[in-house]
């Protein structure tokens, strides 16, 4: 429905631009903690069906609906229940958790005291990206602040709810961002992601029943609490509803975060955003981070929720759009992502470890312009063999630049090639056999 | 009725099962088996690195991905299939019969021959790679990789005896979860991430691991090499040999790999029902004592005049030691024998034979080691003729038992396979482990134990009080579970009245006693009856019937066995030092293993007549007339009893070496003497006491009733003292092995904050326990001992308690800190 640019209300950052807005009180002023009120009143099991109703999917990259997520927490079983809230922020591009995090602190906190209410947690734990030392300090205020408000603590609003909150630092590794190697990581091991099953769901944080749920997932839930989920489903697309905060960033005019229904295509986030820099045409853009495979300017009318990315041959991810206009080459960017995922596999499988070893080699290589048509075949080969052998997502993220940068420009790596045979007439030495 | 089709009739699926379909071939699989298990069973094998039967799955290598479908959908990605598990209905296609799976497999394993060095020509793993094997059946011919390898400085030791090269790891995660798991002992590790990711240690912790040569084993590729071992042969040259361990009752299969005659390496062989996969460091690594150059190769006589030993012939060291003895038995008094714990089944049983039909006499012992009477009682009551087939307590029953408590015994130090079950067991769960004890040692930690405390020699009473104290009673209820076992070690001989004790608790909760001795040869020679009191198969000596039954056996006259039980090992040497046996015919002793080693160099000197068999010389070899060398386990074939009962038959190793059994020599000094022993070799051994049988008489021996004594204190002055062996010790089984040797546990001495304030000791400083006879200087340190207490380990570096001492576990020894020099 939403497929043409509505002049939108902001729902998830329309406190955003309010005078400290991250404070208790800025946020009290603006509807904060009523949602709290009302959930509180409600059964627990109520709020999971709110939350199914509502059709919220989680707003991490994969998508997954929430309410089927909380609903498999077992109830009844005599162990702890937790909720970790992913704050690690790593997908290259994104730009959403950290700047909600520094301007609304309080619907996150508001949101993680809805959700551990209805999963029957009485500990939640933030896992937030060390780096940003920042949003540390202003989260740690707002847990702080609602501590002193009894929104946190003991018997929570005469409820008879407890919950403590503590905020953890991370250590600035990518694949802490994976679920389960953010797990292990909280449990102060190597951050490396866990064999599944099982799944945290049974068998998270300690060995007991787990949500781990985005920055975003989990803000978006008070307003569903008191909106309700029709309302909430009167924004974005049928599977995909509610709205969404889409990160800007490269080449164009007004880089930042624009909130719109899911489903908005980049033609409309662009005419937010005040359109390409300098008016140099679009060359490629990640619809969700690098991870996802890239889209040209044949795609700026993609709807951008997770049915319409994957029907255009990509992925939602993390709504981070990563905008290049046509000074930029594609095997350089290709290369460099590599590199950063070289950088960021953990090491545990053989596909992801040493084929973005080998990938980044290769690449640098003919960015250096000694590279061969055969190098194309062996890039391609190699990301066949990584896709879907890996362990964790992490290695199928790793290919998808590198296999659609050579699906779209192909020319400029067989002209990397060329340079290369032109220049040095070493045409077949290199990686050609 | 019909007749169901011949299929379905052929795959019934048994409760708790599922059918499915791997490669076409239909296959009926417990639930929870994982896939990689399952097609082994039907005969497929698909290619794995991190996978381990042992171990849990880490799924991290990617080498046995297949392809699966389940309910009719193919799954999008193929599987690891060591990590899922079967499902009804699933169809299975593995690199046989799926192009996806065989090109998974076959990009693994490009992607994981890229940063491997081609180290194979100088490499130990060489020509049983697992690497190596499976790139030439699976991997490309050439590479595609024309990049910089990942190259790191090569090696680096984890620990004396295991060396890392970290380019040739395939960071499976086998050595590590091995440590985790297995063994409990984390030192090694994964560091860093990526194509840097490598195994590693903490800084300035060397692998510390009574279990480390096990990862060397189960390394896939050459990544880790024995020190011992590196460089020194090729799997192809070697000659594999199975064997077993001869140096504690857990009686673990092995592999020895040899080469022109020497023994090059030991792996641990696969027995499931004793130990799995595994061996300790010191039955891997133990086996250069064998070829010390000191090592006896010829018999030695005594010279008349010079008083020297001097080299002679068999014919004469064996005329002249059968005539000493005939001496010694006819007309001074009798000869004593003492066997030693190390004998095979067949040499034991020779040694008991010779004493009573050559020397005519019961007194005759193989524990080289404080013993007591009540202990006599206990074997014998209790322990001997038990065994799997009998119904008693096996390695399998320790890994089902509700409840196991661990008396006098220190499970890693003295029977580490033992250890490694019970950590298993606790591991899933299953079984709670208490330890009887004195301090929370590592192997409480790693058993997920929990220590019932009590001073030395206060173990009877806290036995007796278990049910009543409330700190102990979830103990008590926990034992009287179906199916729980107390386990009882060498160091309850030391203690007057817990065999007693052990027995009563057995019997008020229902819980089965084994025996745990320390020695490979204890058990068997018990059952082989080398004890005053025991003929073999558990004869009484004072029992008739069974003595006839020997009698008849052994083709002796009526009446010719005494039934007088003889004296034990301690009464043997009193009785030689007090001049009243004129000889002894000494075994693999060492008499600075006795409880009173000044003892037994008197008896020893005393004695009109000593006949030493040894491998190596030792202090008997100073004081013998006639020395006979024998053959190390190597050079022989025979058998072992484990602690369990369990026969463990092995053969020849280094077959020609001239080498002599005991039972060899045992016999040939029989025949000097006019007696047939009929132990020429072990097989005529074996089948001369298989002809025993069982016996037919219907007499139980009683176990004893010792009273517990109340738990004694040291008085005002002084300590009790607790220890007991290490591991790897100063024993001389481990001589030769200076690698092993370093990974030794550092000798401390233990005790309270308390205590140590008491005696004005400070921790990290040196404190010194004394006796009358000497005394011992150590570094203290503070742990979790009942107060009036100290610790010391029985014989390791400086620390020989019964040399320097003559003092042994629940003696009262005095303490005072050692002055530094200097320090006003
Ligand atoms: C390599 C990797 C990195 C990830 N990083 C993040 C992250 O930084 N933040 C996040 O919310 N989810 C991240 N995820 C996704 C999480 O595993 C998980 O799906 C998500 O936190 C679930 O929350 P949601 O259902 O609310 O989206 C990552 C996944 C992978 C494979
Ligand atoms: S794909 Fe493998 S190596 Fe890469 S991050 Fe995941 S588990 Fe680690
Ligand atoms: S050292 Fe060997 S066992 Fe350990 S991870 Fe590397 S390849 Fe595996
Ligand atoms: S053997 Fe299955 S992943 Fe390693």
């Amino acid at each position: 429905m939403t497929n043409e640019v509505s002049p939108l209300t902001p729902v998830l950052t329309k406190r955003w631009l309010s005078p400290r807005s991250w404070t208790i009180g800025t946020y009290e002023q603006l509807e904060g903690y009523t949602a709290l009120r009302k959930a509180l009143k409600a059964h627990p099991d109520q709020l999971i069906q709110l939350c199914k109703d509502s059709g919220l999917r989680g707003r991490g990259g994969a998508g997954f609906p929430t309410g089927m997520k909380w609903g498999f927490i077992p109830q009844g079983d005599g162990k702890p229940h937790y909720l970790v809230i992913n704050a690690d922020e790593g997908e290259p591009g994104t730009c959403k958790d950290i700047p909600l995090m520094m301007a609304d602190p309080h619907s996150l906190v508001e949101g993680i005291i809805i959700t551990s209410y209805a999963i029957r947690a009485n500990f939640a734990a933030i896992y937030v990206r060390g780096e940003a030392l920042h949003c540390i300090r202003r989260l740690n205020a707002a847990v702080k602040e609602a501590y002193a408000a009894g929104y946190l603590g003991k018997d929570i609003l005469g409820s008879g709810f407890d919950l403590d909150v503590v905020v953890h630092a991370g250590a600035g590794a990518y694949i802490c961002g994976e679920e389960t190697a953010l797990l292990d990581s909280l449990e102060g091991r190597r951050g490396q992601p866990r064999l599944k099953p099982p799944f945290p769901a049974t068998s998270g944080l300690y060995e007991s029943p787990t949500v781990v749920n985005n920055v975003e997932t989990i803000a978006s839930v008070p307003f569903i609490v008191n909106g309700g989920s029709d309302w909430f489903r009167t924004m974005g697309r049928d599977r995909s509803p509610g709205p969404k905060i889409y990160s800007l960033s490269g080449h164009v005019t007004n880089p930042g975060q624009y909130e719109a229904p899911m489903g908005t295509t980049l033609r409309d986030l662009l005419e937010l955003a005040g359109g390409m820099k300098d008016g140099i045409p679009l060359k490629f853009w990640t619809p969700g981070g690098s991870s996802t495979p890239l889209f040209t300017a044949e795609h700026l009318d993609v709807p951008l929720d997770f049915e319409g990315a994957a029907e255009a041959g990509s992925m939602l991810g993390t709504t981070a759009l990563q905008i290049f206009n046509e000074t930029v080459s594609v095997p350089w960017a290709v290369m460099k992502w590599t590199e950063f995922y070289k950088h960021e596999s953990c090491g545990k499988c053989t596909p992801c470890r040493e084929g973005t070893y080998w990938l980044t080699q290769i690449l640098q290589r003919m960015v250096r312009g000694e590279g061969t048509p055969a190098d194309i075949e062996t890039l391609l080969d190699i990301c066949d063999n990584v896709l879907g052998r890996s362990f964790c997502a992490l290695g199928d993220g790793a290919v998808s630049p590198i296999t659609s940068g050579i699906k779209y420009f192909k020319d400029e790596f067989l002209a990397l090639c060329e340079t290369n045979a032109v220049s040095t007439g070493k045409h077949a030495l290199a990686g050609a056999h | 009725m019909t007749v169901a089709p011949e299929k379905s009739a052929e795959l019934v699926v048994p409760e708790g099962h599922v059918k499915l379909t791997i490669d076409g071939l239909e296959v009926v699989a417990p639930k929870g088996e994982l896939l990689i298990r399952t097609a082994e069973r039907l005969g497929i094998v698909i290619p794995r690195f991190c996978d381990h039967p042992l171990l849990d799955p880490a799924g991290a290598c990617r080498q046995c991905l297949v392809e699966v479908e389940m309910g009719g959908r193919p799954m999008p990605k193929p599987q690891a299939s060591c990590t899922m598990t079967v499902a009804e209905g699933m169809v299975v296609k593995t690199q046989h019969t799926s192009p996806v799976a065989d090109k998974a497999q076959q990009g693994v394993m490009e992607l994981l021959l890229i940063n491997h060095p081609l180290d194979c020509p100088i490499c130990d793993k060489g020509g049983e790679c697992p690497l190596q094997n499976q790139a030439l059946a699976h991997g490309r011919a050439d590479s595609r990789f024309h990049e910089t390898k990942r190259t790191f400085p090569k090696p680096i030791p984890i620990s004396t005896q295991v060396l890392l090269d970290r380019e040739r790891c395939v960071l499976c995660q086998r050595c590590t979860r091995f440590s985790s798991q297995i063994a409990g002992d984390p030192f090694i590790e994964l560091l860093e991430r990526g194509a840097q990711q490598q195994i590693g240690i903490a800084q300035e912790k060397p692998f510390q691991s009574y279990f480390s040569g096990n990862t060397i084993q189960i390394c896939p590729v050459g990544a880790l090499t024995s020190a011992a071992y590196r460089f020194r042969s090729r799997p192809f040259d070697l000659v594999s040999t199975p064997s077993v361990c001869e140096h504690c009752s857990s009686g673990c299969a092995e592999r020895t790999d040899w080469r022109r005659g020497k023994v090059m390496r030991k792996l641990a062989g696969e027995d499931p029902e004793v130990n799995e996969e595994w061996i300790c460091d010191k039955g891997r690594f133990a086996f250069r004592y064998a070829t010390a150059a000191d090592r006896l190769l010829r018999p030695m006589v005594r010279d008349a005049d010079s008083g020297q030993l001097r080299e002679s012939s068999w014919t004469e060291a064996l005329r002249v030691a059968a005539e000493g003895l005939a001496k010694a038995r006819d007309e001074a008094g009798g000869v004593g024998v003492l066997a030693g714990g190390r004998l095979t089944v067949e040499d034991a049983y020779a040694y008991g034979k010779f004493a009573r039909v050559a020397l005519r006499t019961n007194d005759v012992d193989f524990r080289a080691r404080p013993h007591s009477a009540e202990e006599l009682e206990f074997l014998a009551a209790s322990v001997v003729g038990t065994s799997p087939e009998s119904g008693g307590v096996t390695f399998r029953q320790l890994e089902s038992a509700p409840a196991v408590l661990c008396v006098a015994f220190e499970p890693e130090e003295e029977a580490p396979i033992v250890f490694l079950r019970l950590r298993k067991a606790a591991r899933k769960g299953r079984t709670k482990v208490f330890h009887l004890g004195q301090w929370t040692s590592p192997a409480v930690d790693k058993t997920f134990g929990t220590l019932l405390p009590c001073v030395p020699g206060g173990e009877p009473a806290a036995i007796e009080g278990l049910f009543f104290n409330s700190g102990t009673a979830e103990a008590f209820e926990a034992l009287s579970g179906s199916g729980s076992v107390i386990l009882v070690g060498e160091r309850a001989a030391e203690v007057p009245g817990l065999f007693s004790s052990v027995l009563r608790l057995a019997e008020r909760t229902g819980a089965k006693a084994a025996w745990i001795p320390r020695r490979a040869g204890e058990r068997g020679a018990l059952d082989a009856g080398v004890l005053p009191n025991l003929l073999p198969g558990g004869r009484q000596v004072t029992d008739g019937t069974a003595r006839a039954e020997v009698e008849q056996a052994w083709g002796l006259a009526a009446g010719a066995l005494s039934a007088e039980p003889g004296r034990d090992t301690d009464a043997i040497l009193g009785a030689a030092a007090a001049g009243e046996l004129g000889g002894l015919l000494v075994g693999g002793v060492d008499p600075y293993d006795l409880a009173d080693p000044e003892l037994a160099l008197r008896a020893i000197e005393r004695a009109g007549f000593v006949v030493s068999l040894e491998l190596r010389p030792s202090a008997v070899t100073e004081r013998a007339d006639v020395v006979l060398p024998i053959a190390p386990s190597t050079e022989k074939s025979g058998s072992y009893l484990n602690w369990e009962g369990r026969r463990r038959e092995f053969g020849t190793t280094l077959d020609g070496t001239g080498a002599l059994p005991d039972c060899r020599v045992l016999d040939t000094l029989a025949v000097e003497m006019d007696a047939d022993l009929f132990t020429q070799t072990p097989a005529a051994a074996r089948a001369n006491l298989e002809r025993l049988g069982a016996t037919a008489s219907t007499r139980r021996a009683e176990p004893p009733a010792v009273p517990a004594p109340p738990a004694p204190g040291a008085g005002e002055d002084g300590v009790l003292l607790a220890t007991w062996h290490q591991l790897i010790d100063n024993g001389s089984l481990q001589d030769e092995e200076p690698n092993l040797a370093g990974t030794a546990r550092t000798p401390v001495a233990r005790l309270s904050a308390a205590t140590a304030e008491q005696f004005g000791v400070v921790a990290g400083e040196q404190v010194t326990v004394a006796t009358e006879r000497g005394s011992v200087t150590l570094t203290a340190e503070p742990a979790d001992l009942p107060d009036g207490v100290v610790w010391l380990p029985l014989n390791s570096g400086v620390s020989r308690l019964r040399r320097e001492l003559g003092a042994g576990h629940g003696a009262t020894v005095s303490l005072r800190p050692q002055a530094r020099g200097g320090n006003s």
